[in-house]
């Protein structure tokens, strides 16, 4: 019985010291992960989500802070394939309705080319005393450019709905 | 009132045609396809057999409308679409026709609650809710679900008086030992322990004709084998069932009864008796076509089917139970999410693994 | 000719005698027509005309954008009114830019363009283009330009050419009429096409539900043993192009390729009739046979409607004997909703059914009870309900592991499903998402590229800045030393 005892001691102990050899050899100084879900996220850094830029939501989402659905730039399929990269389940119950995009008022636009310097995606065009023009295509709805406007000319406005971006919505659910 | 547009319509996507037909519907068709069956237990067993059906229907309704209750959902929707009338009434048959009134309300109880509504209802349940019933009272209470009584019908003088009926079913059988006995499965299997073989144990106590027409000892509804079949192709007839399981399941059972019957008439029945002795018509297109619980594609009820009897067969050959109707079922039921999931048919356009068809692939023309 | 199968495929009541036992009548001319610029499948067609513009019947107004686009004409001669957003023939109910155009009630043709060479001795690209010139697009419903289809056709050494005279749709008879009654011109019309793939020869697939049809295009077709005329049962979706292709030549078109890479070829009865106009007499597409039909209609027929008038007007037309319940564009099965009767008929409009509430029955739906027969009614060999399982999930991979993508819509599982569940409007709804996915990660994709391209830039930039600074400084350290020097050797 002793002999016994003592094996599994020693048994122990050295597997014991194994684990904590190789937890100290293949150390992990930084999450990788951190670096690929950095490289999925638009990159505009353009803070909607709370953090300060899209490298420091990563790491937020990674460690569970922010939910993965909080940028809208990135849409549902971003929220789904962050979801999947992550292991987490996600409910895209919020991120319905057309995504917002800048537009500028014509009217009020002085052209100042603030707006421009702020883009974060070089979205909006034109030249200094001209008015100037969001191409809708590159805009992420980020917002910068809102808070740069000296004459408040630029507004957040959800895309309007046309034939070509009209879906079927969902049924409506069953009786049970 | 042409002259003023309509209103915007409700968003409905199409098609909005259809075929008019409703779970409802289904469950009245089958229930239909089971009357003949059930008409002819209620005339060879009488008022007992009556009283207990009464019983079971009542008690697999009050399951489900407790289930319905606890689930938050609408009584008056589901229970009056048929399936929980139906599963009392599947349940009923296999009953042994003289049971006490227990057995159908503990039964009926089990079928809904734990066979039907703990899954979630109409649709989710896993397991045939009738079986699983039928099985767990015959794990149970092992006595009473196998005093099986020879048919007294209705209209002679040795069934008994409705107020007999409603002792017998109420504080149990007088004589028990003299009215009762075993199913021929029963027989067969306890006389073949005891190294009898069929060919001596059988004559006698089996004979073809009487268990076509269902005149022998036997569950309620389960000993005519020719007015099942009858229910059974009314239920094709009205395409509420493919012939996959049912002809697969009983042809499993024929062919192999039958090979093994000719190398050793001593140990191995002959076909004809494994399709009319027990459960055998009322499982293969009653039981084992069960929508919820069986493969949607034909190719997994093919294997459904197949399985089903041979499994049938292995445990009423080699099993400790002399029937294995409701087993077999039980276990094709455990396994129909992964035949559903690894034999769907073959999608247009593509080849079985689900990669494009080659471009020059082509039939024959 | 040897016939094959598809699998599945019901047999909708065909409610076709409602509105098959009159001949085709002509609406009279409505005095305002709304034309969309947005008819067919593709890049919509510009504009060429002003509000204030005099038009003739005919008169190009809007030109095709490219290939895959068509070209629109106006209906009748007129004055355009307006060009701008008007409520399109679409469930959404959105609006689209539209022509309006008001009737001098002249109906007068231009015919300045009207050739009467022999199209037979035209060139496949010259008959392509006239087809192209007239806008005419799929009129069975799927408005796929077909100049592009022919001219596809031509390029890629189609084999096979089959007229759909299927019209499997319940209600609808417009292609029924057009062929008892016109079926010399849709054999002209078919042999114009075959002569401009460069074929030998066509096939004409017809249902039997349509015996008078069949019997009027044999007998047009009886001087050209070319054009085969077949006679096919009944069976939805017979007239989809896939399984129409199956059930005559037993080819299955493979997943992710069009019919005509692989030879085959389907055009609509009505586009061959509308070629044969197009081809012989220049007569671009303006007008179309429409069935009216559907229990609220008082008059259920066959209309020649000129594109771009109101659902309204046909209705006043043939009358309502009660409010409709469900309008629907197209046949009940792949028809689509039109939210309202101030919506214009279009190029791709087969008819107009209004149902009734009795008609529509009573749906209430139910938990799925696994019966299958949406299995045994999917001609494409899906498993819709565990389909809709996973599109109600919102397991859209899931959903495409079971084939959404093979989905053709043809709604034969909703239609045989007890439980009454809105299974096409799953499908609708999870295509749709996932188009809406594509496209947010494209401009992910295209934001994130912007995005990067400008952090490198504002480095370029610093960096360049950096770098000038330096070179400023050393220039100035150079020419303070070289002046030092100076100072120096004049010292």
């Amino acid at each position: 019985m002793y002999a016994a005892i003592a094996v599994l001691a020693l048994l122990g102990f050295a597997l014991g010291y194994l684990l904590g050899v190789a937890a100290n050899k293949f150390k992990v100084e930084s999450n990788p992960i951190v670096d690929e879900v950095t490289a999925m996220l638009p990159g505009s850094n353009c803070g909607q989500c709370g953090q300060l830029g899209c490298s420091a939501a990563a790491e937020a989402m990674i460690e569970g802070r922010i939910p993965v659905t909080c940028c809208p730039p990135g849409g549902k399929s971003l929220a789904e394939e962050l979801g999947r990269k992550l292991g987490v389940s996600v409910d895209l119950s919020g991120m319905d309705g057309p995504p917002k995009l800048a537009v500028v008022r014509e009217e009020t636009c002085i052209g100042c080319v603030k707006c421009l310097r702020a883009c974060p995606t070089d979205a909006i065009v034109g030249a200094p005393k001209q008015i100037h023009v969001v191409m809708q295509n590159a805009c992420t709805g980020c917002g910068a450019c809102v808070d740069v406007c000296p004459t408040w000319s630029i507004e957040l406005t959800p895309e309007p709905e046309t034939l070509r971006t009209w879906r079927w919505p969902k049924p409506l659910p069953v009786a049970a | 009132m042409s002259s003023n547009p309509m209103t915007t319509a409700p968003l409905i996507s199409g098609p909005h045609a259809h075929s008019e037909e409703s779970v409802a519907k289904v469950m009245a068709t089958v229930m239909v396809a089971l009357l003949p069956a059930t008409l002819f237990g209620f005339w060879a067993y009488g008022w007992p057999a009556i009283f207990l059906f009464t019983i079971t229907l009542l008690s697999t309704l009050a399951g489900e409308a407790i289930g319905l209750q606890l689930a938050g959902k609408p009584q008056r929707l589901f229970l009056l679409d048929g399936s929980a009338i139906l599963t009392g009434w599947l349940l009923a048959l296999s009953l042994p026709p003289w049971a006490p009134w227990w057995v159908g309300v503990v039964g009926g109880l089990l079928a809904t609650l734990i066979g039907k509504q703990i899954f979630g209802g109409i649709g989710q349940n896993l397991f045939n809710p009738a079986m699983l019933a039928r099985v767990a009272l015959l794990i149970s209470f092992p006595v009473e679900m196998t005093q099986w009584v020879g048919p007294h019908p209705i209209t002679t003088a040795a069934a008994p008086g409705f107020l007999d009926g409603l002792a017998i079913t109420f504080s149990g059988i007088p004589n028990v030992d003299s009215v009762t006995g075993a199913s021929i499965l029963g027989h067969a299997k306890t006389e073949l322990t005891r190294g009898i073989g069929l060919t001596s144990s059988l004559p006698g106590h089996y004979d073809a004709t009487a268990f076509s027409l269902g005149t022998v000892a036997g569950s309620m509804g389960e000993t005519s084998g020719v007015l099942l079949l009858l229910g059974g192709i009314v239920l094709l007839m009205r395409k509420v069932i493919t012939w996959h399981i049912p002809v697969a399941m009983l042809g499993s059972v024929i062919l192999l009864s039958a090979i093994f019957h000719h190398v050793n008439p001593e140990r191995f029945a002959d076909p004809l008796f494994h399709l009319m002795a027990g459960g055998m018509m009322l499982g293969a297109f009653f039981i084992a076509t069960d929508m919820v619980t069986s493969p949607t594609g034909r190719i997994g009820q093919l294997v459904f089917g197949i399985g089903c009897g041979v499994l049938v067969w292995v445990i009423r050959t080699f099993g400790a139970f002399p029937e294995g109707v409701a087993f077999a079922v039980l276990l094709m039921n455990a396994a129909t999410p992964l035949i559903d999931h690894y034999l769907r048919p073959r999608i247009y356009g593509r080849r079985r693994d689900g990669r494009p068809l080659e471009l020059a692939e082509r039939k024959e023309s | 000719m040897k016939l094959f199968r598809f699998r599945g495929g019901v047999h909708p009541h065909g409610h076709k005698l409602l509105s098959n036992q009159q001949e085709i009548d002509v609406l009279p001319l409505p005095r305002r027509l709304y034309v969309p610029v947005q008819q067919h499948i593709g890049v919509p067609a510009q504009p060429v005309v002003v509000p204030g513009q005099k038009v003739l019947k005919g008169e190009l107004i809007a030109a095709a954008q490219g290939t895959l686009s068509a070209a629109v004409h106006a209906p009748t001669s007129g004055t355009v009114v307006e060009i701008g957003p008007f409520t399109a023939p679409h469930p959404s109910g959105l609006p689209v830019t539209t022509i309006i155009i008001d009737s001098d009630g002249e109906d007068r043709w231009c015919d300045e363009q009207a050739h009467n060479t022999d199209p037979f001795s035209l060139t496949p690209q010259e008959i392509s283009d006239r087809v192209a010139a007239a806008g005419i697009v799929g009129m069975g419903g799927a408005t796929f330009p077909s100049a592009l289809k022919l001219h596809l056709g031509h390029k890629q050494r189609v084999h096979t050419l089959i007229i759909n005279g299927g019209e499997c749709e319940p209600y609808l008879t417009c292609d029924d009429r057009l062929m008892r009654e016109s079926a010399d011109t849709v054999i002209d019309g078919v042999r114009i096409m075959v002569h401009a793939i460069g074929l030998e020869g066509a096939s004409i697939a017809i249902e039997d539900n349509k015996p008078q049809a069949y019997a009027a295009m044999r007998s047009a077709a009886e001087p050209y043993p070319e054009i085969r005329v077949v006679r096919v049962p009944s069976l939805y979706p017979m007239g989809s192009e896939k399984q129409m292709i199956q059930f005559l030549t037993g080819i299955e078109v493979p997943a992710g390729t069009r019919s005509a890479e692989i030879g085959l070829l389907v055009h609509n009865v009505a586009t061959a009739h509308a070629i044969h106009e197009a081809v012989r007499f220049a007569r671009p597409l303006v007008s179309r046979v429409v069935t009216v039909s559907g229990g609220a209609v008082r008059n259920k027929r066959n209309l020649q409607v000129p594109i771009g008038t109101l659902v309204q007007e046909l209705f006043d037309y043939c009358g309502l004997v009660e409010n409709p319940a469900r309008l629907i564009m197209g046949g009940p099965m792949m028809g689509q909703v039109i939210p309202h009767t101030r919506v214009p008929v279009v190029k791709g409009t087969s008819g107009i059914i209004a149902l009734s509430q009795r008609e529509l029955g009573e749906m209430q739906t139910m938990p799925c009870i696994r019966c299958g027969r949406c299995v045994g009614a999917c001609p494409v060999g899906l498993m819709p309900l565990e389909l809709m399982a996973r599109v109600r999930a919102a397991d859209f991979d899931g959903a495409i592991d079971y084939g959404l993508h093979d989905c053709i819509s043809c709604g034969s599982c909703a239609y045989v499903c007890p439980s009454h569940l809105p299974l096409t409007q799953f499908f609708n709804f999870a295509k749709g998402e996932l188009v809406t996915r594509d496209v947010e990660k494209r401009k992910n994709d295209y934001t994130r590229k912007l995005a990067a391209d400008r952090q490198a830039r504002l480095q370029r930039e610093a960096e360049e800045k950096k770098r000038a600074a330096a070179e400023r400084k050393a220039a100035r350290a150079a020419a303070k030393a070289a002046k030092a020097t100076e100072q120096e050797t004049q010292a």
